[in-house]
Formats: structure tokens, sequence, C-alpha cells
């Protein structure tokens, strides 16, 4: 059975804004029909898009849904042959449905708009 | 949703609020009570490369994405200390650079008083960073720093060059600074206030690239959803930064060159033009004029562009800038990695001198970023450096700008083989340097293998193997 890994920066429920201010992540292990097969959260002692990276070397992550990387860490991971999607923001678990289905691209803006209470 | 605010009751007939906001050199994002994106202006899409369009009706700390929004954000602190608020931070923009950058937030109150939203002006500290005294070397402009004669003469080019409005072409092979330079000439010129907007011409697809260039209007094609104001419209009253530009296709050359002559951009599908006022800075690698005597690039734009010039020359033609460059790296990551290494050893020393360093300044960088990591005295060491340079016969090179016959290939991606040894400055090659090396070893340990690859540091294999491939008796 292959196993594919997908790590997501998060604060509560959300993908965190940056990459480099990070110090929760979940990952999440999908088998071939991309369902959760299983779920972890890692707390970091600190921000660090360096230790991050090694983090996620370590976890041997296949796939990254982040917030706003810089552009070294961005090509570091995929010269490390990380699927990034970077750029993505609004909830964690939409932003893996939308990955599960394929239809997740880099810069998606996943929250619902609204102005002074108001559905836009 | 209200595409076109208006300001009432300040003037005689309602005013346009985008406009407005889109005239001040400041990026601007106004916000709802639930922090919530309301309004951004051209400057903030400038400088984050968020349009109105993305961004309305979403937490500003994903737009704005700096790291105040998330340690300490400084509209909630605002509100609590009721007054405005201004702190230096730094933010992340949709191109993956990270900008220093000051936020100020107010609060904004309805007629009677009542909160309504904020306002955030950011400030980006670009300029600002780089007159930082601390940053400020002797034999340097901005941030680029050389003695030799060559690099003299464009340091006392540049300021004038700066102070200018011309157009600059800026030419020189592969990690010599060309980005280095366009950037300082924004910086130190009368548009430093304006956007400084980088265009990569060889990074998109041609019809990418028109819109991401001139923009397009809502509907101009399939999948135009919105409109895109273009790189050149978010430029305005600031520079563009054309690198690459030998790259740029033969039809969008000619959309460049109707710009150069009226200073007027069409977005696609738009009928009426935008009059930009954009200061243009071009550069590439390649041999322009190679490239025009082939047909790939036209030369009525090699005109129009190198009204000035600047030719950023390798660093095997800069003599004494390499040490001036070494010591420079070694200081500068030695205080970042806060190690204690104060030079380098000799055969280190030799290494690095007489190395050709065909990815220039940006490969030299690299080396001692290496080395500083790798080091763990208070010298760099030989064998500190990076394996592929000791392995290194140091060569002369010739390289040639690329031009008519590699156009589809960078020099990065085929690097031409050496062609002829030298004996470098010192008269020595790092091979000569090492095999007296071990002969001196070999003599002060008597002979005895063992004791030699200690002194030397390597291990004995390694020895055994030098010691024949220097056919060392």
């Amino acid at each position: 059975m292959t196993l594919h890994k997908i790590a997501i920066p998060i604060l509560g429920e959300e993908i965190v804004p940056r990459f480099d201010l990070t110090t929760e992540v979940i990952i999440l292990t999908t088998a071939k029909n991309l369902c959760i097969q299983d779920k972890k959260i890692i707390v970091l002692p600190r921000s660090s898009s360096d230790e991050l990276c090694h983090t996620l070397l370590a976890q041997e992550i296949n796939t990254l849904i982040c917030g706003a990387i810089e552009d070294e860490y961005y090509e570091f991971l995929k010269w490390k042959k990380l699927h990034v999607f970077d750029g993505v923001s609004g909830t964690w678990p939409h932003a893996f449905e939308r990955w599960q289905t394929q239809t997740l691209n880099p810069g998606d803006i996943l929250f619902i708009r609204m102005v002074e209470g108001n559905l836009i | 949703m209200q595409s076109f605010p208006e300001i009432h009751r300040l003037m005689r007939s309602p005013l346009d609020f985008a406009h407005i906001l889109d005239e001040i050199p400041l990026g601007i994002l106004v916000m709802d009570k639930d922090l919530r994106v309301v309004h951004l202006n051209r400057f903030f899409q400038a400088l984050t490369g968020f349009s109105l369009d993305m961004a309305r009706g979403i937490p500003c700390k994903n737009v704005l994405r700096s790291s105040a929004c998330i340690l300490n954000c400084p509209v909630l602190a605002t509100h609590r200390k009721d007054r405005s608020i201004s702190c230096t931070s730094d933010m992340i923009n949709t191109d993956r650079q990270k900008l220093p950058v000051r936020i100020t937030t107010a609060q904004i109150m309805d007629t009677q008083g009542h909160l309504t939203g904020y306002i955030e002006t950011i400030e980006d500290l670009r300029s600002s960073a780089t007159n930082d005294p601390e940053k400020n070397v002797a034999y340097s402009f901005a941030n680029i720093i050389g003695r030799s004669r060559k690099m003299e003469m464009i340091f006392q080019t540049l300021p004038m060059l700066a102070q200018s409005d011309a157009s600059i072409l800026i030419t020189g092979e592969t990690g010599t600074g060309k980005d280095l330079v366009a950037e300082a000439v924004h910086q130190t010129s009368q548009r430093a206030g304006g956007p400084f907007i980088k265009i990569n011409c060889g990074a998109l697809p041609e019809t990418l690239l028109e819109s991401e260039i001139f923009g397009h209007m809502k509907g101009a094609f399939t999948g135009a959803v919105e409109n895109k104001p273009g790189r050149f419209k978010l430029a305005h009253n600031g520079t563009i930064f054309l690198t690459e530009i030998g790259d740029l296709p033969l039809p969008l050359q000619v959309k460049l060159l109707t710009f150069l002559d009226d200073r007027i951009i069409y977005p696609l599908g738009a009928t009426k033009g935008f009059n930009a006022n954009v200061r243009i800075i071009a550069a590439t690698h390649r041999d322009l004029e190679s490239m025009v005597s082939i047909g790939k690039f036209r030369k009525d734009l090699l005109f129009r562009l190198n009204v000035a010039r600047v030719h950023l020359p390798p660093l095997r033609e800069r003599g004494a800038d390499i040490r001036l460059l070494l010591d420079h790296f070694l200081n500068n990551y030695t205080k970042k990695q806060g190690k204690k290494i104060n030079g380098f050893s000799e055969p280190a020393l030799s290494v690095l001198l007489n190395y050709t360093y065909e990815g220039n300044i940006r490969e030299l960088k690299n080396i001692m970023e290496y080395a500083v990591n790798v080091a763990q005295g208070t010298r760099i060491e030989a064998d500190n450096l990076p394996a592929y340079i000791l392995d290194y016969e140091p060569v002369q090179q010739r390289l040639k700008m690329p031009a008519a016959e590699d156009v589809t290939q960078t020099q990065s991606e085929q690097p031409q083989m050496p062609e002829s040894r030298q004996t470098g400055e010192t008269g020595q090659t790092w091979s000569s340097v090492q095999r007296q090396m071990i002969m001196n070893a070999l003599k002060t340990a008597r002979g005895k293998k063992n004791k030699a690859a200690q002194i030397l540091g390597m291990s004995r294999s390694t020895l055994w193997r030098k010691i024949k491939e220097y056919q060392i008796e």
C-alpha cells in the first residue's frame, strides 16, 4: 500500500499565513484511496524555516500545503522533491479536501468572503 | 460589491475614493471591524501582489502576511490602546520575497464616533534598509562591492545614472550582480519612493507574459474573469526591471517598443490606454548585438533600451576584488552564524584565489557560505571548501556571451569547457600546492604515511591516492 504524507503548518484551524512563523504542523498520512490513515500534530519548540524544513524531510513528507514561504525555502523543498502548494489560505480541512479532490492550486484563497458581516 | 466607492460632501461632486488612494505612494489597506479587507490601493498591490478582487473579504493577515500580523497584530494593539500604532516588520509577497516594511494602523470612525474599521499604511523600507550605515562598506555602491578599476568606473557612473531618468541596459554574465545594480539604481533615484517591479522575461510563456506585463480586461480571453492591471501599471511612478530581456519573444518586443515610443500601455482587450510614468531598466546575459544580427532581437528596441549601458565585468576580470569579496562574505556569514572565524589558511586562500568562478559572485558567495558552515576552527581550511573546487584544476576561460546559436540555453546551463591551463597569480596551481604540502608533510613525518596523513588532516587512503596521483616517490 503506497502511503502519502501531507504536512500543513497550522494556527488553530487555519493554515498559518507564514511558513517561517509556524509552530504547529499537522501531518496527514493517506493511503492510495486518499483517505486519512493517520493524523498527528507536531509542535515545534520555536518558529524557524530551517528547522521546519528539517522536520519535513525527517518526516518524509511528500506534499506541503502552506501560506507564504520565502523563495529560498520553496526552491529547497522543491529540490528535495516535495510537492509544494504555497500561498494557500483558509482552514486546513478545506485545503486538504481540495487536495483530495485534486482541485487545490498554489495561491488558493479558501476563506468565505465577508465584509461587515455580509457575504460578498 | 461596490466597485466604485465614492466620497460625498467633501467637494461639490462625489469623489472617486479608489482613485485618490491609488495616487498615494504608500500601500493602503482598509479593513472592517472583523479585520477583513474592504479596499486596497495600487501601491499595496504592487508591494504584495494581491489585487482587490483577490483580497476583498478575507482576513487581512492572509493578505499582508507580515510577521507583526502573527506575533503581535498591530490592528488589535491600535484597538487596545485607542490610538494609531506604527511598527517595523517584514512581509512576504506573492513573488516569495521577504520585504522590510513599516506598518501604521489607525481606527476609522463614523460621523457619530463609532468604530467602523481600520486603515493600515504599508511603507516599503528597502531603500532605507540599504542606507543603513552599518551596511555601507568602502569601495561600494549600495550593496555592490569592488575596488578594481572596472568597478570603480561603474561606481562613478551609477550615481549619475540613478539621478537621470534614462533607460538603462545592464549586461554581464550570470551572477555578476545585474539585479543588485538595477535595484540600487532605483533605490538611489528620485523614484525610490515608488514601486520597483521586476519581470523575468524568460520565466513565462509568451501568452501569459503579455497579460502579466501589460494586463488585461475582464473577458478579453477565456479565463480572464477579472481586470488585471499588469506590471507596467503597477510600476507607475516607479521603475520596471526587465530581466533576461534577451528572452523576450519578438511580438512582445514590438509591444514594448510601442510603449517606449508613446509611454501608453494598452491592456489586452482595452480600448483606452493608460499613461504610465515608468523608468525602464533592462538586463541580460546575452549578446544583444549578435542576436540583432541573426534577427532574434529587434534593432530598434536595442537602440531605445541602450540609452545608458552598464557592463558588469565577470569576477575573473576583477583581480583584487576576489579577495575583497572573500573577506566580505566571510565576515558576513561569520556574523550571521555566530562563529569566530578570522581568516583563511594559506592553502585555502590559494585555492580560492586561483579558482575561476564561472558562476561569478553568486558562486563565490555560495562557496563562502558552505565553508563557514563547515569550518570548525578559527580559520577556513582547504578541506572546508566544497570538494568540486579542490578537484578543480585552475584554468583560464574566456567565456563568450551566448547569443545566436545557444539562445535557448543559459550560460549556467551550459558552462563552456576550459581551454587552457593557467598558473594563477601566485604561479602555482592547486595541484602543485597540494603536491608541495604532501611532500612537506612526508618530510616532517620522515616518510611515515600515517603521521603525514595526520599532519595533513586527511585519511591514509586519501594520502595514498594523492601520492599515486602526483607520482611522489
